[in-house]
């Protein structure tokens, strides 16, 4: 007897966009109020996880198709890169600067160097959590 | 904020607090996994959902902001909640746990659970493994 997960599919395809939206708002709202890359990336991996959960590791593979190892791996990277970017600046290694934006939709925004760095911490919490979490469930 | 607000938000999120205590009295004292998933999942969403609908209008009239992660959380308590409590009795109907001893009706008897002894023991196989 095959097992019916209509429900469960359902309800996870329409969440896992409010979880997905959710934690890209704590990721932005790092800088002023509670969140982050760290809080926003395990959000991210948890709509993964309940992907995973309602269908099987190859229909995800095929909605995400790249190495989650390369994913964290790109994270390391994009932070080390904005802590060598301040040494061309002649400031010390990680040194992080902001300033005023005009953005077409939001008016005038502080934008800081440091989210950079935040997105950094999201990939490579995005990366490892699910690298994690599909090593394990495929190992039989 | 008025008097009548401050009334209308105690009122309510006393009555999300009664309810979360009806669940859990619920949980006590309903005799099986499948009454008690009726009680948890009803009567605990709709106390989660008055509390924070409470928490909501305070912060609303009370700071005079509207927080719309509330709002999230209103949605998504109601979504969620039924669906995992749908979920749990599923996976305990599934596993051949009993019902109470004086239901009446199975209606799932005949397509659901295991007929046969071989059946039975499988499904126990592929339950402990999982």
């Amino acid at each position: 007897m095959k097992v019916n997960d209509l429900i469960l599919q359902t309800v996870t395809t329409l969440l896992s966009f409010i979880i997905i939206i959710f934690s890209v708002y704590l990721f932005f709202a790092g800088h002023y109020t509670p969140g982050g890359g760290f809080i926003g990336g395990l959000m991210t991996s948890a709509a993964l996880v309940l992907l995973l959960l309602a269908f099987d590791i190859k229909t995800i593979r095929k909605i995400f198709p790249f190495n989650f190892m390369t994913v964290a791996a790109a994270g390391l990277l994009i932070s080390i890169l904005t802590g060598v970017a301040a040494m061309f600046f002649d400031v010390p290694y990680l040194t992080h600067t902001f300033g005023y934006v005009e953005l077409p939709i939001l008016g005038e925004t502080a934008l800081a160097s440091t989210l950079i760095f935040d997105l950094g911490v999201y990939l490579v919490v995005v990366g490892i959590a699910m690298t994690i979490i599909q090593t394990i469930g495929e190992s039989e | 904020m008025t008097e009548t607000i401050n009334i209308f938000i105690g009122i309510v999120v006393l009555l999300g607090s009664l309810l979360s205590l009806v669940t859990t009295i619920g949980l006590i004292r309903l005799p099986d996994v499948y009454t008690r998933s009726h009680a948890a999942s009803k009567s605990a969403t709709l106390g989660v959902l008055l509390i924070l609908v409470g928490a909501l209008l305070y912060f609303w009239f009370a700071d005079n902001y509207f927080s719309a992660r509330l709002v999230l959380g209103i949605v998504f308590v109601f979504i969620t909640a039924p669906v995992a409590g749908h979920l749990i009795s599923r996976a305990a109907y599934y596993t051949n746990v009993p019902l109470w001893g004086e239901t009446v009706q199975d209606d799932l008897k005949t397509k659901e659970r295991p007929k046969t002894k071989k059946e039975v023991e499988k499904r126990q196989k592929v339950h402990t493994e999982a």
